[in-house]
């Protein structure tokens, strides 16, 4: 086996220095009537040449070469080539959690600048070396705004990911966490009198995401007015990181829960991501995850180390803010790099063109189908109503390699044929005008049949 | 300083590289946009109110700046790639770099989670494949591939768990861990509602089936074990461990931290394990990338399947594959989309690169590596538990404490040998451990290397306990003021005003 640094003569050698005549002495512990006696049944061992291959086969069949409308929560952005070639340092890569400073200051700092620019972006004071990814950091931050209020209830806004609503359902139902749904209104956002009415003297947080499910950007001073009035923390969760460019921060939230898959992360069919939570000074203590400190040595060098670890698991066990041990590092590494390479300016560039995009496509959908939403802004998606089933229109421009816009059907069945487009600086305008014609003819032939239906009406 | 230094600038791992925000000057810029081909926007008419005006302090620096910047920052690092890493319990192995290429194919790095099924077979395939597999591997019947990281794995069996008692409408309220257990365990389990009730080891470091047996009631949902165990040992009386479990009702959920001693020569299935989690990243060689990203896919068996997380993947009559939401039984999702399927393909790419036969040979490697450094330094340190070691194996700084060295202070040393220190000061139930866990992945002249350097600082400390109790002193920063960090914790960096 070519991963494996022994020749015959090594083994017997060291086997020879135990004591053991053969290997099995040293698998004596394992009960003889468990161990396994015969090859495991798995593919026989490959060449590296046939693994490639195989894999080359899997790539094939799984939409290589596709351009997309898809968003809602995984976003296609261009990756700068330097992030891989940087990650792909078996210095990075090949190193475990930064436990011992001295040899992993290179984690260690890169973690501290990601800190740094989370916080910048956010408008939080302090953010975490983050989290498995946007929807469990989600889940997270709203039970440590339960520790941090003592109260036991939560407000969700239906405009949030429906899947990061369901992975809160599920750490919630088991904490016997009530949660409440909050409606969105007629342009989208928060329904702010049913948000009123949803919340009690038992209401730990508020959380909504902005912009949101639909692309809608919330308005978040409204509600955060209205969860601090009432006692409540607000959480606020971003699937779509690079809105931050060109977005005001919500810097009213008492807890920013993001995923930072958008910041050169490539989308590899949902995962690895990385979550992240960033919050107020005055809450650290109760945040969950790895935290890099700036400190000294013993002559007085800079240096940075884990810190604040009594927050964790494999120091307070049953106690820690979280069981979270293995974050996402090489992903934000990636996260930094990207944040890096675009800056203080290219960040908001960037944001510029992911908005033109979608403006020129939302006003090009728009002429012969209904954009759902339009009174409020939004960033770089939008709902598009159409007449005929949505599934239907996307076989159509699957056959253009186009794949079109997420139908809402599934997460919400109220909105009918109604579904979700995105556009970043990778969507082209051809694109945009193929998917925007497709539609206008849909739209047409739906309306010829509604009309001859009608006509078949009147004749009969 | 040395008469070998130059006196204008310091050796290349010593680079004083400082942070990137310090590098930053306006005009800079490291990124290029095309020109738009839609018409242009005005930022504020579209947004208004919610439009940003500014982006802070975030840097601006040039390409070959940040090329420059994290190498140099990578050269302070130390890594599998430069040496043994033998920390025990996180099974630092190699990471082949096929897995990294397989990974970034065009289909694979590209698609989306929620791209049609009908062009997401390949991506199908590879969940179906590699559960296939790990269901094989495990003994088990099925999986979820879906928990992020190890102890998120932990999180979703004790969901299961729970579910399970609850559709048997019998509401249990603990669940058993051993002393010896990784934090993990116990802090997951309060995360999912249950007290913890501490299972006292024997003199041997295993689980006292008397003791186990007194605490074993109607109340208990299941026992958490990690097997072999923190110390490397086995547990040789699984099967009666299961056995009193099953006899009231409680399930066995093993912590699969350590299945790198088991992989191709046992499988829990056969030995009464009811669920387990794996973690691809210390088991299957994704890569630790400096604390993640993981992936904890749970193997179960039969009777618990109706709870996995949703959606899995199933096979249609006409043998594509395709994703099942209907299951209403389900502990619903623990993640958003489908885990971590980058590291499901690495996992693969390395199961393919072993077979059947190339899996058997590395436990066995993994086993004769930590028995071999014990072999060698039996005598030289203090081992605190006689039982025989599977894939790591347990030491005491017992030896050294009379002269006043401490365990982390002989694993600092071994960093000015070349080496990364074992696991410190874990499991609790020795006092000062040294936990020395080498992989399969370490030649014999390696290990050789590692046993005369523990052997030398054992002579160090008679010698010369000082120099020991400083170490190291052949590293960029010396030991860092970590009570200093978290007194007045400085989490970012901040411009000067």
């Amino acid at each position: 086996m070519r991963y494996l640094p022994k020749s015959p003569a090594d083994r017997a050698a060291m086997l020879n220095a135990i004591g053991a005549r053969s290997i099995d002495d040293l698998f004596e512990p394992i009960p003889a009537e468990y161990r396994l006696n015969r090859d495991l049944k798995i593919p026989r061992q490959m060449a590296e040449s046939e693994i490639v291959d195989w894999f080359r086969e899997r790539s094939r069949e799984n939409g290589d070469g596709h351009a997309t409308f898809l968003g809602a929560g995984a976003y296609y952005h261009y990756r700068p080539v330097i992030i891989d070639s940087l990650i792909s340092r078996g210095e990075f890569l090949t190193a475990y959690t930064p436990y011992q400073a001295e040899i992993s200051q290179g984690t260690l700092q890169s973690i501290f600048e990601f800190q740094t620019m989370i916080c910048e972006l956010t408008g939080m004071e302090v953010a975490n070396a983050s989290m498995y990814d946007g929807s469990t950091a989600a889940a997270e931050a709203v039970m440590m705004a339960v520790r941090l209020t003592g109260r036991r209830s939560v407000a969700i806004a239906r405009s949030v990911h429906p899947e990061y609503r369901e992975v809160l359902a599920t750490y919630a139902f088991h904490q016997g966490m009530p949660t409440a749904t909050v409606p969105f209104a007629e342009n989208g956002r928060v329904d702010m009198k049913a948000l009123e009415k949803a919340i009690t003297a038992e209401t730990a947080c508020v959380l909504i995401q902005s912009p949101n499910f639909f692309g809608t950007i919330e308005d978040v001073e409204t509600i955060a007015e209205i969860a601090h009035g009432n006692g409540a923390m607000l959480v606020v969760s971003i699937a779509e990181a690079i809105s931050l460019g060109i977005v005001e921060p919500p810097r009213l939230a008492d807890i920013v829960a993001m995923e930072a898959q958008s910041f050169g992360v490539p989308l590899t069919f949902g995962g690895p991501y990385c979550g992240v939570i960033a919050t107020r000074e005055a809450y650290v203590r109760q945040m969950p995850g790895r935290l890099v400190g700036q400190t000294t040595d013993r002559n007085g060098k800079r240096g940075f180390v884990l810190t604040l670890a009594t927050r964790e698991q494999h120091i307070r066990r049953e106690k820690a803010t979280s069981n979270i041990c293995t974050n996402q590092a090489l992903v934000a590494l990636m996260a930094n790099i990207f944040m890096t390479v675009y800056g203080k300016v290219g960040l908001r560039e960037l944001a510029k063109h992911n908005l033109a995009k979608t403006a020129y496509a939302a006003q090009q959908f728009g002429k012969q189908s209904t954009v759902l939403f339009d009174a409020a802004p939004r960033f770089n998606e939008f709902v598009v109503q159409t007449s005929e089933d949505p599934y239907a229109i996307n076989s159509r421009l699957l056959g253009h390699k186009i794949v079109g816009g997420l139908p809402l059907k599934k997460f919400y069945p109220e909105l009918g044929n109604a579904s979700l487009w995105c556009c970043t600086e990778l969507t082209t305008r051809t694109m945009i005008d193929t998917a925007a014609g497709l539609i206008a003819e849909s739209e047409r032939s739906q309306a010829t049949s509604d009309e001859e239906a009608s006509v078949e009406q009147v004749a009969q | 300083m040395s008469k070998h230094m130059t006196r204008k600038a310091t050796r290349h791992v010593n680079q004083n590289e400082g942070l990137i925000f310090e590098k930053s000057s306006p005009g800079k810029a490291g990124w290029k946009l095309p020109p738009l081909d839609v018409p242009e926007v005005d930022s504020t008419t579209l947004l208004g109110a919610a439009e940003r005006k500014h982006l802070g302090s975030m840097p601006e620096v040039s390409e070959i700046e940040i090329i420059r910047h994290f190498t140099r920052l990578s050269t302070w690092n130390y890594a599998i790639d430069l040496g043994m890493y033998p920390l025990g319990s996180c099974t630092m192995k190699y990471n082949p770099r096929v897995n990294e290429v397989v990974s970034r194919l065009d289909g694979i790095a590209n698609g989306h989670p929620y791209q049609p099924e009908k062009i997401s077979q390949g991506a199908l395939r590879i969940i179906k494949t590699l559960s296939d597999c790990l269901v094989e591997i495990t003994g088990m019947d099925a999986i979820t591939l879906q928990p992020a990281a190890g102890a998120h794995g932990e999180l979703t069996g004790l969901l299961m768990v729970r579910a399970y008692h609850d559709s048997k409408q019998a509401s249990r309220k603990k669940v058993l861990i051993p002393d010896s257990a990784h934090g993990t365990n116990p802090a997951t389990a309060a995360m999912v509602g249950y007290s913890i009730e501490n299972l006292k080891s024997n003199s041997a470091g295993i689980v006292d089936i008397g003791v186990l047996e007194a605490q074993m009631t109607e109340d208990v949902a299941a026992l958490m074990l990690t097997n072999p165990n923190t110390l490397g040992v086995f547990e040789q009386e699984i099967h009666k461990i299961a056995d009193i479990l099953h006899a009231k009702g409680g399930l066995l959920y093993m912590d699969g931290a350590n299945m790198n001693a088991l992989v191709g020569k046992v499988r829990p299935g056969d030995f009464g394990v009811d669920l387990m989690h794996l973690n691809l990243h210390k088991t299957f060689s994704t890569p630790h990338g400096g604390g993640g990203p993981g992936s904890g896919p749970v193997a179960i068996k039969k009777f618990l399947e109706p709870f996995l997380p949703k959606p899995v993947v199933k096979s249609k009559s006409d043998g594509t594959l395709a994703f099942d939401y209907d299951r209403p039984q389900s502990i619903g999702r623990v993640r958003s989309f489908y885990g971590n399927f980058g590291m499901f393909v690495r996992a693969l790419a390395y199961i393919l690169a072993n077979g059947p036969d190339g899996l058997r040979q590395t436990t066995e490697d993994a086993v004769l590596n930590a028995n071999y450094i014990r072999k060698g330094l039996e005598g030289t340190y203090d081992l605190p538990y006689a039982s025989s070691s599977m894939h790591e194996v347990v030491f005491s700084d017992k030896l050294q404490v009379k002269k006043g060295v401490r365990t982390m202070d002989i694993a600092k040393r071994l960093i000015d040998y070349g080496f990364h220190p074992y696991t410190t000061a874990f499991p609790l139930i020795v006092p000062g451990a040294m936990m020395i866990e080498p992989t399969e992945s370490e030649s014999k002249e390696e290990l050789d290397l590692f046993i005369e350097a523990m052997r030398s600082i054992a002579q160090e400390v008679d010698e010369d306990a000082e120099l020991v109790r400083t170490a190291p002193h052949s590293t960029r920063v010396s030991r860092l003021d970590e009570t200093a960090a978290a007194r007045k914790p400085i989490l970012r960096w901040k411009p000067e005003v």
